[in-house]
């Protein structure tokens, strides 16, 4: 008996079926688009109140912290203060202390090991590099936090700050090893990776053509790298950028347990003990301050607290789309 | 037709001429015998030809691969050695060995001598070394930088580091090279435009001026016009000849007419081996090699 | 004739490797260049060895079998009472639901940004969407759920039980939320895995007369199995690391809480911790005061996340190397980790 001859559907289903499979496709993707786009609605309209009630001084300085979330989560206003009254100065200067801080060391520690990592580490040392940048990439950030404040905190409380600079600054903040030092350094390891990552794949992506021109006019190994390639893989370590800055930007958890109990406004200008300071940048501040409310005092200023940072992240978004435009020139394929 | 130039260098040289087959002597020929080949070339006494470098028994291998076997030149300022043969025949490594290009390569090789003025290369710290012998390469590749930048490079990172010294105190030197390159009347106007900028020919032009910055002794070329248009090429041959005074230039090539119209002395390779070496016209019209006679002619490459 | 090599090919002399260009030579400032080189490149090896040290030293010391065993309970010794069961039991659920919903959704974006792509609008916007959504901080993911499940219109998926207010904290919530987490990184490793598959795949399948969502169904997708199972997997790693959506979005209770009276939906519908926010509440930054087991906790996650880590490593092997056009330290970057759209 001969096989029954396989069932072909007919051409008019199967065109009406791939149609079908089409539109529910495009369906979803056009959900995602309204999600974000909810997303931003959403996050910008229960913000406002915090905004409205405060207008352009949100960002601005005036008070203490402290006091302000107490009188939210007390829900007893301030002398001569409305009940959402909030200056983020503090909380935004130590948003942009840790994460520029953070990335500009991350930039150069990232370009010395990408430079190792593709012209002078021996194949030995690379296939153990390699491991080692995906384990830093990997870890969570509760251990890199939990880390940072049984090990590196109390090293630094006791080693690093003495007894005189604690007394120097008893009266206004408290030293004890949870502060910028602690969460500029964690932060940094935390985004070495990414930069790594795509500086040391923009370095070997450069052509050998200009490598070896270099060469053979006398141009020692490193004055070739650093003039030739450095420059070649600029667009590449600028889009590493973009990217480090939104992960910096957007780390909670780590800060929130190492970067310091109080939302403290370091002082540059008291010297070394700047980096010794404690502070609170914005993301940290959501996770400390939430409490599990939703429509009071404060669930209304953390979500501007989030609206800010929304608004940062879709900035950056379109800063790293920006950068990317001349790689897409030389063809580096990123 | 009579007048001949001597074939073989004088007698310092080590190319034995008894214990290799392949080269044929015509020493019977006088020295300093006046060579009168092509229109506009100055005849040169071997005293006006010097020496600059000397390639003696030389062997080179990439790992198990022999690429160059037992060859031996003489490189002299004042002229133009081109080396011609099929693909393979280990002419461009042979060039690449000249300026140590061969060491990036892993698994290299070498036996023999290779010297500059007296000196073995291997000798001669490895920047030194590579800024007095440059070299062009078959694709233009000028770095992605201004036109100013790229032929200043050299002088700015090569051994005699001047890489503080302001545009100023380097243009004049720029300018010459480019003037030496025959580009510098067509981006004299703007020499901060990137070098990507350019057309194919000019681009390779810029290659060389950046090559002539640093003041070499020796000039290599590797296929240098293999990838340009014919004018490009008629514009490079006739500033290579131009060259000759004052570097000693060395030319891989493919193209046996190119050869013709800018060489003094051919090298004839095949498979790793020098086959016939000697001037110009002996090479291309009377070879004495019948191999040579082969390729020369044709029949195979 | 002129061609034929020498027949018998004599062995050369002895080689010497010809001195490769040392550092000896360069100026002080280069020199020192190069040595910082190698300098970043020890410490960094030291700096992860460091890590792997302390979790290791601190947490062996302090995991005990009870704990896996045992739920959180209170108790005036902290170091000694209660384990991690209900926090383990807690990753688990919140990694199911949400990957179950971001696989299917990744690969469907996948699949529709590269086979389909039809308006071409469309599909730029949807890939700066995805992309939007890999650069969002988890907090504020984290506080738009919030405000999503809390008000109104999805109350039921969560409860709190004292006086029936919606608090938009439970299990499902925060399952949903972990998704959008995970859909970046699904979508991104499918979306390479068929990018790289070769043109004549798609043209033999349509060459036979299949459509194209027959196509997709039964000859693309089978056979980048491995690229999307290397995208789940990342996505599970991210989710099991992510603390502050648990935060905020579950409730932070030390045992699970269901709501209400049904068995599974009671759970999914109540708070509860997961590894990482028990790992948060015993630091000092928590409330708790239990360091040991934090670190206990905190080990047992790290090896979780080594280990889905090194599925990856194996699923994006030595098979998928041959086909991987990208310089070979890209593959440090696993696909649509940094988001890179095409």
């Amino acid at each position: 008996m001969p096989a029954a001859a396989p069932q072909y559907p007919s051409t008019q289903a199967a065109v009406r079926t791939d149609r079908r499979a089409e539109h529910m496709l495009g369906a979803l993707a056009v959900g995602v688009l309204l999600l974000i786009a909810l997303m931003l609605v959403t996050v910008a309209i229960n913000a406002w109140p915090s905004f409205s009630a405060n207008g352009l001084s949100w960002f601005g300085s005036g008070g203490n912290l402290v006091t302000q979330f107490e009188a939210m989560h007390t829900n007893i206003p301030l002398q001569g203060h409305e009940l959402l009254y909030f200056r983020a100065w503090p909380l935004i200067w130590g948003t942009l202390l840790s994460t520029v801080l953070a990335v500009a060391s991350a930039l150069v520690i990232s370009t010395l090991a990408a430079i190792f990592l593709t012209e002078f580490a021996p194949l030995s040392v690379r296939r153990v590099l390699e491991p080692v940048i995906r384990l830093l990439a990997g870890v969570p950030s509760v251990i890199y936090g939990l880390i940072g404040i049984l090990v590196i905190a109390p090293w630094i409380n006791d080693h690093l700050i003495s007894n005189p600079r604690k007394h120097s600054v008893i009266y206004v903040v408290q030293l004890n090893g949870a502060d910028l030092m602690t969460a500029t350094l964690i932060l940094t390891v935390m985004i070495l990776p990414i930069m790594v990552a795509i500086s040391a794949g923009a370095l070997a992506a450069v052509p050998s053509s200009w490598r070896e021109g270099s060469a053979a006019l006398g141009v020692n190994r490193w004055r070739t790298i650093w003039r030739v390639s450095l420059r070649a893989a600029r667009p590449a370590i600028a889009a590493g950028v973009v990217l480090a800055t939104a992960r910096a930007l957007g780390e909670a958890i780590m800060l929130a347990m190492v970067s310091g109990g109080s939302p403290f406004a370091a002082n540059p200008l008291d010297g070394l003990t700047f980096l010794f300071e404690p502070v609170q940048p914005l993301a940290a501040t959501i996770i400390k301050e939430f409490g599990g409310d939703t429509s009071g005092a404060v669930a209304h200023t953390v979500y501007a607290i989030a609206a800010v940072l929304l608004f940062s992240a879709a900035l950056l978004s379109f800063a790293g789309w920006a950068v990317k435009q001349p790689l897409k020139r030389y063809g580096i394929g990123v | 037709m009579g007048v001949v130039e001597p074939l073989m260098p004088p007698p310092v040289r080590r190319i034995d001429v008894d214990r290799d087959p392949y080269i044929a002597p015509a020493r019977q020929a006088p020295n300093g015998v006046a060579l009168a080949s092509r229109p506009g070339v100055e005849t040169h006494t071997s005293s006006r030809v010097r020496e600059r470098m000397a390639i003696e028994s030389v062997w080179l291998a990439y790992g198990e691969n022999w690429v160059v076997r037992d060859v031996s030149l003489p490189v002299r300022r004042g002229e133009v050695l081109a080396l011609i043969g099929a693909s393979g025949s280990g002419k461009t490594t042979l060039l690449r060995s000249l300026n140590r290009l061969t060491e990036i390569t892993a698994g290299a090789g070498r036996s023999g001598r290779i010297t500059l003025d007296g000196q073995e290369i291997h000798e001669i710290e490895v920047t030194e070394l590579r800024r007095r012998v440059s070299m062009v390469f078959q694709q233009p590749n000028p770095f992605p930088m201004s036109i100013f930048e790229n032929v200043a490079y050299a002088l700015r990172e090569g051994p005699s580091r001047r890489r503080r010294a302001r545009r100023s105190q380097l243009e004049g030197e720029v300018r010459d090279a480019l003037r030496r390159a025959g580009l510098h009347d067509e981006v004299a106007d703007d020499l901060d435009r990137s070098a990507l900028a350019l057309s194919g020919g000019q681009q390779q032009r810029l290659c060389i001026a950046r090559a002539l910055a640093a003041e070499p002794e020796v000039l290599l070329l590797d296929e240098p016009c293999s990838a340009l248009d014919p004018i490009s090429t008629a514009v490079i041959e006739e500033l290579i000849v131009g060259l000759r005074e004052s570097v000693a230039v060395v030319i891989v090539t493919h193209n046996l007419q190119q050869a013709q119209r800018v060489a003094d002395h051919v090298a004839f390779m095949h498979l790793g081996e020098l086959v016939e070496y000697g001037s110009s016209e002996q090479i291309f019209q009377t070879p004495i090699q019948q191999r040579t006679r082969d390729y020369v002619s044709g029949a195979f490459g | 004739m002129a061609l034929a090599a020498p027949a018998a090919q004599p062995s050369g002399p002895p080689l010497a490797a010809p001195p490769r260009e040392t550092t000896a030579s360069w100026p002080l400032a280069d020199r020192v260049g190069y040595w910082l080189c190698w300098a970043t490149g020890v410490g960094l090896c030291l700096i992860a060895g460091s890590i792997v040290l302390v979790m290791f030293v601190k947490g062996v010391s302090s995991l005990r079998l009870s704990l896996f065993v045992q739920s959180p309970a209170p108790s005036l010794h902290q170091s000694q009472a209660g384990g991690f069961l209900d926090p383990i039991v807690g990753t688990l659920i919140v990694t199911a639901i949400g990957i179950a919903i971001a696989a299917p959704m990744g690969v469907a974006l996948a699949t529709w940004l590269s086979e389909y792509r039809r308006p071409a609008w469309l599909a730029r916007a949807v890939e700066s969407a995805i992309e939007m959504i890999a650069g969002v901080p988890s907090v504020v993911l984290a506080i738009f759920g919030l405000l999503l499940f809390a008000h109104g219109f999805f109350g039921f998926l969560s409860q709190s039980a004292s006086n029936g207010t919606v608090t938009g904290q439970s299990f499902l919530v925060a399952g949903v939320i972990m998704a959008l987490l995970a859909v970046p990184l699904v979508a991104g490793a499918t979306g390479e895995a068929l990018a790289q598959l070769p043109a004549r795949t798609r043209e033999a399948s349509y060459a036979l007369g299949k459509t194209r969502a027959t196509t997709i169904r039964r000859v693309l997708l089978p056979s980048i199995l491995p690229g999307i199972a290397s995208g789940v997997v990342l996505g599970m790693g991210r989710i099991i690391g992510d603390t502050a959506i648990i935060t905020i979005l579950l409730g932070a209770t030390l045992k699970n809480e269901p709501v209400g009276e049904l068995p599974i939906l009671g759970t999914l519908r109540g708070t509860g911790s997961t590894l990482t926010s028990y790992v948060y509440n015993n630091s000092p930054a928590g409330e708790g005061n239990a360091p040991q087991k934090a670190y206990a906790a905190a080990f047992v996650l790290l090896m979780i996340v080594l280990a889905l880590n090194a599925l990856v490593t194996r699923l994006t092997g030595p098979r998928a190397r041959r086909t991987d056009t990208r310089p070979r330290i890209w593959r440090l970057l696993p696909a649509g980790w940094a988001s890179w759209s095409r």
